[in-house]
């Protein structure tokens, strides 16, 4: 490297976009430190378990919304597919708890599979613009929800015990759901930095012109982001409905917001192409901390959705003014 | 078996459906010959190299390679037989790094789990780089370099495919003299080992240069294939445009009249520093410089578009303050982009809307804009500037790049200025439509606009300028009159070797 050093302008800026994702620690920190004062609960191992916890299921849901997201694309109907399947899979166990529980996360990966070709149908096929073609699909998963289960429940009496320990189990003390969790994040690291697929991804995000030129299948590439959200959502509606043991109409009514949120805080451009998964899972415990820091510190959860929204737009500001030191270095070396 | 590696019949292609792109075109290329494509913008060139390199298919003829038939479905099957393409447009990845942009598309794998082997890409890509004279970091992204440098990592990127056949789109368009004077020796390298190489230019001078033949197309058809040695400019010309040119820069002296513009001391901090000119009605003042002397910059500051640290902008001898474009038109001073796509035009409207954009103000009759003025207006600039298209209600985005230029220039002819600043007017613009906007300067100086032409075409601003300012790193290195102008006094200049020329 040291006969590069010559282009130590250049060498810079990639540190700042590199400290992009790594600067999501910072905050991290300092909220983490602010509520522990306010409230040394904060800190106790069992909550921050139960925050990683709830991160795991919110964290497997952004990777998927992350896919669509490089490729320029959004995913509004991941809540509702969510929704949806664990709402079918309950219903399935409740009439059927003789069913082998192993057979709850591949029911899940199929429903929710099948919900995201339809998005990958209409995207990538139908050239729908995908912001419509999810929010249609958000609204008919939705209401499919309502239809099937009439507006009813699925209590947690109802559900076999099987499949609320799908999520209770632990194994050498840590809470299976984190190590679901885990394994999702590590497979698509793999298949996004070392699978030409995944570097496909990123092609079609930042240039689908070009990786047309290059020979990419652009329509494959973007009906298969929308599957594998597909996929992680279903498999994340399974794990929720185990983990608070009932299955609702209403449930993760907005957790496509939080999914999105936390893409973008992790440092994923809107527009595509760039993002780093490490700064998704970043993203996912900041956005999971502060809600229960909020939680802790007694303050109403309204504020909620309104810090949300800040952080969501404080990243973006900080994106942007990324780019222009960029961009401002890139014009005095031209 | 015949010395014709490639050899292309009868290509047809039609986007539309009803008037071709292509018809009948012919072309072949010999083993190890760089063979030169040219014709007007809109003749076909682009289209037959895709074709030839897998992105378009024809609707019918027929492409022979090494004396078998193939048919290529997409870029990836071309790149199998080894034909590669640097396309006018770059095909790069601006967030992903230069060793990525190189092998995308064929990674280097490991053998057991075929995973992408980071290491070896790195190493390779960096051999590659050396091997081509190009000191650039693998791991930069690529939207960190410079027009420049992109052009040479999408050339390191065909490459690496080791292509039997090479096909280059105009790749000389974003590099400086120096940089195009080391493609040129990679070509003629890779000419040496056999490659063949299909070469399109707009700069003739460059076709002389490096071609051994060259295959002119017309309005989508086949003109007609030369020996370079045995033509010239004149006839390749002739067959480009189908008439004979007497002059390609038809400069008319117009009369000196009073100053215009002057600039004292302009400065802005790591772009130009203390730039200082006049500009007289009736003048062309060219400003030369490599890419990246400031130049744009200058204009760019003169426009409002950027702010000033320090200097005095006068106009007919007032001090004015220009802070914004909107000042900018107010007095006078219009610059027209080097990016027409980017900074000038709103491709999916129609000629009178683009026209008018700009003063949509003074049309507006309490906010309801009057249709029957915005005709009139867009009619005036219309046929002064000869555009040619079905009607003023044409979409701009249908237009050649000749008449897309026009149309940027009739939009700030609207505005009623005095001073043109134009940002490499004729780029990417074929012979004939350059001519016409020489013919363009011609009468607006005589008109009494002032004009400055920023221009990397060197035969471009000494045909067409009175007096040429040169730019070096941000400095005004030099000024000289048409008649003590020549190439290579602007480009020791430009090269800031300016102590060699000082008289």
């Amino acid at each position: 490297m040291t006969e590069l050093d010559t282009m130590s302008g250049i060498k810079k800026d990639s540190n700042i976009s590199r400290l992009r994702e790594i600067g999501i620690i910072f905050p991290l920190f300092f909220f983490g430190l602010i509520i522990a004062i306010r409230n040394p609960y904060f800190v106790t191992w069992e909550n921050i378990r139960y925050i990683l916890l709830d991160a795991s299921i919110l964290n497997i849901v952004a990777i998927g919304e992350m896919m669509v997201i490089l490729t320029g694309g959004i995913d509004l109907s991941v809540g509702s597919n969510l929704a949806l399947t664990g709402m079918i899979v309950s219903m399935l166990y409740r009439d059927l708890p003789n069913l082998p529980v192993i057979l709850a996360p591949i029911l899940g990966i199929i429903i929710g599979g099948i919900c995201g070709a339809i998005n990958g149908l209409f995207v990538a096929k139908g050239r729908v613009i995908p912001i419509i073609a999810t929010l249609s699909t958000m609204y008919i998963f939705r209401g499919l929800v309502y239809i099937i289960s009439q507006g009813k429940w699925v209590n947690a009496h109802e559900m076999p015990e099987g499949y609320k320990l799908l999520t209770r189990v632990e194994v050498f003390g840590i809470p299976i759901l984190i190590i679901y969790a885990f394994i999702v994040f590590l497979l698509f690291y793999y298949i996004l930095n070392y699978k030409s697929i995944g570097r496909s991804i990123y092609a079609v995000g930042n240039n689908p012109q070009s990786a047309v030129y290059i020979g990419i299948d652009k329509t494959k590439v973007l009906f298969l982001v929308y599957l594998i959200s597909g996929i992680l959502s279903g498999l994340s509606g399974v794990l929720y409905t185990s983990r608070f043991a009932s299955a609702e109409s209403s449930a993760a009514v907005g957790f496509e917001l939080s999914a999105i949120s936390a893409v973008v805080i992790g440092g994923a451009k809107t527009t595509g192409g760039s993002g780093k998964i490490g700064g998704v899972v970043l993203g996912v415990l900041l956005l999971t901390m502060i809600v229960n820091g909020l939680n802790i510190m007694r303050i109403s959860p309204f504020y909620k959705l309104a810090l949300q929204g800040l952080m969501f737009l404080t990243a973006i500001v900080i994106d942007s003014l990324i780019a222009e030191r960029t961009q401002k270095r890139y014009r005095r070396r031209s | 078996m015949s010395d014709y590696v490639l050899e292309v019949f009868g290509i047809y292609k039609t986007y539309t459906g009803t008037k071709p792109v292509l018809q009948n075109v012919d072309f072949n290329l010999k083993r190890g010959e760089i063979h030169a494509l040219l014709g007007e913008n809109g003749a076909g060139k682009s289209t037959l190299i895709k074709i030839i390199s897998g992105v378009l298919q024809p609707d019918s003829g027929e492409i022979i390679l090494e004396g078998k038939k193939i048919h290529l479905k997409n870029s990836m099957d071309a790149q199998k037989y080894g034909i590669a393409a640097v396309f006018q447009e770059l095909a790069l990845f601006p967030e992903l790094s230069v060793a990525e942009n190189i092998f995308i598309g064929h990674y280097k794998y490991s053998p057991f789990f075929k995973n992408i082997d980071w290491k070896n890409l790195y190493k390779e890509a960096e051999n590659l780089l050396n091997s081509l004279g190009i000191e650039l970091n693998p791991k930069v992204p690529v939207k960190n370099l410079s027009i420049a440098e992109r052009q040479l990592v999408e050339i390191a990127r065909v490459l690496s495919i080791n292509p039997k056949i090479l096909i280059m789109d105009e790749p000389t368009s974003s590099l400086t003299l120096e940089e195009t004077q080391r493609l040129f020796n990679i070509i003629r390298n890779l000419k040496h080992k056999g490659t063949s190489i299909i070469f399109i230019s707009h700069r003739l001078e460059e076709v002389f240069e490096i071609a051994d033949r060259v295959t002119v197309l017309r309005d989508g058809q086949y003109i007609g294939t030369r020996d370079v040695k045995d033509t010239n400019m004149d006839e390749l010309i002739q067959m480009m445009v189908g008439r004979k040119l007497e002059d390609m820069y038809p400069k008319v002296e117009a009369k000196k009249g009073n100053i215009l513009l002057k600039v004292e001391g302009l400065t802005k901090h790591g772009e130009f520093y203390d730039i200082s000119f006049e500009l007289y009605e009736g003048e062309v003042l060219g400003i030369a410089g490599l890419v990246g002397s400031g130049r744009t910059e200058v204009a760019q500051t003169l426009f409002g578009i950027r702010k000033k640290d320090r200097g005095r902008i006068y106009i007919r001898e007032k001090e004015v303050e220009i802070s914004s474009p909107k000042d900018a038109i107010t007095h006078g001073i219009v610059y027209v982009p080097e990016d027409r796509h980017q900074h000038g035009l709103l491709l999916p409207m129609d000629i009178v809307c683009n026209v008018t954009l700009p003063i949509l103000q003074s049309l507006a009759n309490k906010g309801v804009i009057n249709k029957q003025e915005e005709e009139t207006l867009t009619k005036r600039y219309y046929e002064l500037l000869d555009i040619r298209a079905t009607g003023f209600r044409q979409k701009v985005m249908n237009l050649s790049g000749g008449n897309q230029q026009k149309v940027v220039l009739a939009k700030w002819l609207a505005t009623n200025p005095r001073i043109l600043i134009l940002d490499e007017p004729t780029r990417g613009v074929d012979v004939g439509a350059k001519v016409a906007i020489y013919n363009l300067i011609n009468k607006l100086v005589k008109e009494g606009y002032g004009i400055i032409l920023i221009s990397s075409e060197m035969p471009e601003v000494i045909g067409m300028s009175d007096r040429i300012l040169v730019m070096h790193e941000g400095r005004l290195v030099g000024s000289l009159s048409r008649k003590e102008a020549t190439q290579e006094k602007i480009l020791s200049l430009a090269l800031g070797r300016g102590h060699l020329v000082k008289s």
